[in-house]
């Protein structure tokens, strides 16, 4: 719907594709080619790779992702094009003669295997002693050819040192095989362009800006770059031996909170296939882990609804009924720690559009420590608070300075899936083969709505679905409260709905069309944000955000590794569950509705919510100093 | 910077250093037109002068039939190969025909602009350029309608490049012509098709451009009958080294080695370099090869060492050139160089074995075929032949040397 602009990128790192003609059956609309002696028929502008895919022919990569933009770099794939006198790459070759390819000539064979003995000469350290021991692909390719020693050596000495400035993201260049996936997913990708290489020839290397630590940069640490990473050079900041050491601590009372998109997808770390959640294990797997609650975070996401959808009506009423022009509309999500850093960098000028509520993870901290705390009659001190998450950025907001609401730094730690799985495979647990068990009081089971936090859209119809039968008093017309606008991988959905007899409430409402727009990925933020800038976004109401591709079921923290076709059916993971529960509305969570009648007893948005549960931001700016 | 003031045209040569009138070509171009000016590049056979060898009438060719409201020439003066310095010359006493053959390139594929990439160290010339490009504009043979002819509007811009060898690799020229790193880019597709900004682009040599201008003053038929049947005309050649009379000669192709260190009065010669850094290295045996791109082939780059010399010394002075002008971004390249340094040290230190060096030259072969662009891919070219052609000094007869050319 919105074309891109890219004027940043650099030619070398945008997609040489050429455009597939839109009907085969004209002349030239395809070609045929022999691949191996085997002819085959493909569409014009076909990769050699693409072309050798789709006819179960393996031929070996690195830098090239599914995700990313061509490189042709790290020559892996190199196959023999009959006629020319040098290898060509299969990852960026397209087909546009009847050519004939080899893909296993003495010469490609020990093309491959003098490439991954020269990148073996360069990569420090050993496999055992690496968090990537058996999800590597250097590693792989190593033994796909069959590498038993080093004929160039093997690096002895560490030639960088190891970047542990970030709280959310971990860089060993030592590592690094300077496939530049990493580069382009920054660059190109997420379009926040943190990494570049600097330097040439053997001192070529990636980083930052003058080389400065991670932590001073405009890195929005998103993660994404970790995802794609092929070894160990990226990797998120592990904080789980801490953990461990509260757990085995018999004075400390250890609670975790689990979100939906990593429960959606850390039965991919145990070998499972992507596209089942593992909600119920995982509960059961935490407690024998020796945490003492395990809750859901989605209860947090139905608080989020209520808070976030109360915060928008106050909007609304202000803009519409007293006419106050200082009112900020559209009102952006604030639930990606992510994007929020991405906004405070880029667009500082903006932060007044968006929402004040804290996220999820973060209200659920400051409630644990305060509302929990008292309920459970436990010193708040002694509490420690664990929240499993898809996210990389999460680590860095829990340990923002004003996240300390509830007297105590709100969220202890941040753990990605990845770690979590190797705490439970340290635990000795198989997680697919545990019994399932619910969630625990006094914050239980929690709707669907907050469920479907996890894939992008999903903030935006739970609070479609809230906010309009508020208005309305009647559910959301869409068949089986699905909201399908808000659903699927489209960069920018843009919809509306009609707001008709509303009570007496919400009169002002009447006849509105309540627009709204939902971005994933920063690259999609920013066309919303220059949208914005130029007044395109005037008529809209509400925006969602998510700084990661596919929301956080594509998040930073998620299992590597990662493509479009496992987002999506991590994220019909989540929907497929989320059909099947009974209470499918963040204000029809009895847990919910309790709390405001119990703790929050003046309301959403009202003094105490302030106070635990919204934030303010910081105005970073992209300059660095 | 005094002498190059005070060079003036006292050059003669069977093409470029002929005799030539200011306008010429451009006025020929614009009598004869677009597709007779193909003809006359076709039947001459000119291949690019950078080294490559790439038909030109075939480049003109396909940019000319490539659909884009957009097309650009630019002129590779990013001379950059070791032993390399014919197209400052050119610059400096024949701008004329660079420039003219810039413009009758943009005529002919239909480009409005044209840019000069400038080695960064050619900065001094910048001035004297811009000056010559001033007058072109007042004689009308630049700008808009080109003499009088109405559909005919191109101009030159000069820009400078920053000092990175990899640049005069076209695609890298064009990265950094858009503000980027200096890296090649992936071919095909190639700059006729998707070049400077994503337009038709038609990248060629000094030297290609400047011969221009003369093959259709005096056509195709008597450009080809210089020179041999696959290297046809002339070609500038930058002798240095051990000789009595270094500098640059225009001569034929398929002059032999022997007969060019004769003219250039080298003495007691061990071993001429061809095609600069990146070329080969040949022994006395070889020298009755011939200059072409059908046997000794180069962009110019003769360089002679005499009995003094040390090879392997020569040999790592090479190897360490292109270990820092590599690009980094591709494996072969990047790390290959590197490996065949770490060998000429070793073989300076005596710690080396043989299977060590064939394994070393298997990687050399491999650079050759698998690396991104032409650096990597000529990259080892040194290593490989120079341990070849004078294994006996390098090595002694008894396998046994160190290093230091004795047994």
């Amino acid at each position: 719907m919105v074309k891109r602009e890219n004027e940043r990128i650099p030619v070398s790192q945008q997609a040489h594709v050429v455009d597939k003609p839109k009907d085969l059956t004209n002349i030239g609309g395809t070609v045929s080619v022999e691949i191996n002696e085997k002819k085959i028929t493909v569409p014009l502008g076909t990769t050699i790779l693409e072309a050798c895919q789709l006819n179960q022919i393996h031929i070996p990569t690195l830098c090239h992702h599914p995700d990313l933009c061509i490189a042709g770099v790290c020559r892996v794939c190199v196959v023999e094009v009959e006629k020319m006198r040098t290898l060509q790459t299969a990852c960026s070759f397209p087909i546009m003669s009847p050519i004939k390819i080899k893909t296993s000539t003495e010469m490609v064979r020990k093309a491959r295997r003098h490439i991954i003995d020269l990148l073996l000469s360069e990569h420090y350290g050993e496999c055992y002693s690496c968090f990537r021991n058996a999800n590597c692909e250097l590693q792989s390719l190593a033994k796909e050819y069959g590498v038993d020693n080093y004929p160039f050596g093997h690096v002895q000495e560490q030639r960088y040192e190891v970047d542990n400035s970030s709280a959310a993201v971990i860089r060993d260049m030592n590592k690094c095989v300077l496939c530049k996936r990493c580069v382009r997913t920054c660059i190109d990708f997420q379009e926040v362009g943190v990494l570049e290489a600097i330097n040439r020839g053997h001192e070529t290397h990636v980083g930052t800006f003058l080389d400065k630590p991670l932590s001073e940069v405009i890195c929005i640490n998103c993660g994404q770059c970790i995802n794609r990473c092929p070894t160990a050079a990226l990797r998120a900041n592990d904080p789980s031996d801490e953990i461990w050491k509260a757990i085995d601590d018999p004075k400390k009372h250890v609670v975790i909170q689990t979100a939906p998109s990593p429960r959606a997808a850390i039965g991919e770390e145990f070998g499972q296939a992507p596209g089942k959640s593992f909600t119920g294990e995982l509960n059961t797997a935490l407690r024998r882990i020796g945490f003492d609650r395990v809750f859901d975070t989605n209860f947090t996401a139905d608080l989020t609804i209520m808070e976030e959808g109360t915060e928008l009506l106050t909007r609304l009423k202000k803009a519409l009924v007293d006419k106050d022009q200082s009112v900020k509309l559209p009102q952006f999500t604030s639930c990606s720690p992510g994007w929020v850093k991405y906004i405070e960098h880029f667009y500082p000028d903006y932060l007044d559009y968006l929402s004040t509520a804290k996220s999820p993870q973060q209200m659920f901290g400051a409630l644990l420590k305060t509302y929990y705390a008292k309920e459970a009659n436990l010193d708040p001190a002694d509490i420690v608070t664990v929240a499993l998450m898809p996210c990389a950025a999460k680590k860095f907001e829990c340990n923002r300075p004003e996240m300390y609401d509830s007297g105590f730094k709100d969220v202890d730690y941040g753990l990605t899936a990845r770690e979590m799985a190797k705490m439970i495979r340290e635990a000795g647990i198989y997680l697919p083969e545990m019994p399932t068990s619910h969630f625990d009081d006094p914050f239980g089971d929690a709707s669907g709505a907050g469920l479907i936090f996890g894939a992008t859209g999903g903030v935006m119809e739970a609070a479609l679905r809230t906010a309009y039968e508020l208005v309305t008093g009647r559910e959301v017309p869409f068949e089986n409260l699905v909201i399908e606008p808000c659903r699927g991988f489209e960069g920018v959905k843009q919809a509306s709905v009609k707001l008709e007899n509303c009570v007496e409430q919400y009169k002002f409402l009447e006849g509105v069309e309540l627009k709204f727009v939902v971005a994933h990925g920063t690259a999609n933020a920013k066309i919303v944000m220059e949208m914005l800038r130029k007044g395109e976004l005037n008529d809209v109401h509400f925006v969602e955000v998510m700084a990661c591709p596919g929301g956080c079921i594509g998040g930073g923290g998620q299992p590597i590794p990662t493509s479009a076709e496992i987002r999506k059916k991590r994220a019909q993971a989540i929907y497929e569950e989320e059909a099947t529960l009974p209470i499918r509305k963040s204000h029809e969570n009895t847990y919910v509705t309790n709390l405001y009648e119990k703790f929050l007893t003046d309301g959403p948005c009202g003094k105490l919510s302030h106070k635990l549960l919204h934030t303010h931001y910081v105005k970073r700016g992209k300059y660095i100093s | 910077m005094e002498l190059e003031k005070t060079i003036s045209k006292k050059r003669s040569g069977p093409v470029l250093f002929s005799e030539y009138k200011l306008g010429e070509g451009i006025k020929k171009a614009l009598e004869i037109g677009r597709e007779n000016i193909l003809f006359e590049l076709r039947d001459s056979g000119l291949k690019g002068r950078g080294g490559a060898g790439f038909p030109t009438a075939t480049k003109w060719m396909l940019s000319a039939a490539s659909l884009s409201d957009q097309k650009f020439i630019v002129c590779n003066a990013d001379e950059g190969e070791p032993g390399t310095f014919k197209d400052r010359v050119l610059l400096l006493e024949y701008p004329e025909l660079v420039f003219e053959g810039m413009i009758i390139a943009g005529y002919t594929i239909g480009a409005k602009v044209g840019i000069l990439y400038l080695r960064g160290e050619y900065e001094y010339m910048l001035k004297s350029l811009e000056d010559f490009l001033a007058t072109l504009r007042k004689d009308n043979l630049l700008g808009e309608n080109i003499l009088g002819n109405s559909s005919f509007n191109f101009d030159i811009n000069i820009r400078l490049g920053s000092g990175a060898y990899v640049c005069g690799e076209e695609t890298a020229l064009i990265e950094s012509l858009e503000g980027y790193r200096g890296e090649p880019r992936n071919r095909p597709p190639y700059p006729v098709n998707t070049g400077y900004l994503g337009h038709p682009t038609v990248v060629n040599n000094v030297e290609t451009l400047a011969s221009v201008p003369h093959i259709l003053l005096k056509g195709g038929q008597w450009f080809k009958k210089h020179g041999t049947d696959k290297s046809t005309g002339s070609k500038l050649f930058s002798v240095s080294g051990d000789c009595d009379k270094p500098g640059v000669y225009e001569l034929p192709w398929g002059t032999s080695i022997a007969q060019l260190l004769e003219i250039v009065e080298a003495k007691n010669t061990k071993a001429v370099q061809v095609g600069g850094a990146s070329g080969i290295c040949l022994p006395k045996s070889q020298f009755n090869r011939i200059l072409g791109y059908e046997d000794a082939a180069t962009g110019g780059s003769i360089i002679v060492f005499n009995q003094s010399r040390n090879m392997l010394k020569v040999l790592k002075n090479f190897m360490e050139f292109f270990v820092e002008e590599s690009c980094g971004q591709c494996t072969p390249c990047r790390i290959g160089n590197i490996k065949l340094l770490e060998a000429i040290e070793k073989i300076e230190q005596n710690e080396f074995t043989f299977m060590y060096l064939n394994n070393l030259k298997e990687l050399g072969k491999t650079m050759q075929v698998a690396s991104k662009c032409g650096l990597g891919q000529s990259s080892p070219n040194a290593f490989i032949s120079i341990l070849e052609n004078f294994k006996e000094e390098i090595f002694g007869l008894n396998g046994k040397g160190n290093g230091n050319g004795k047994a």
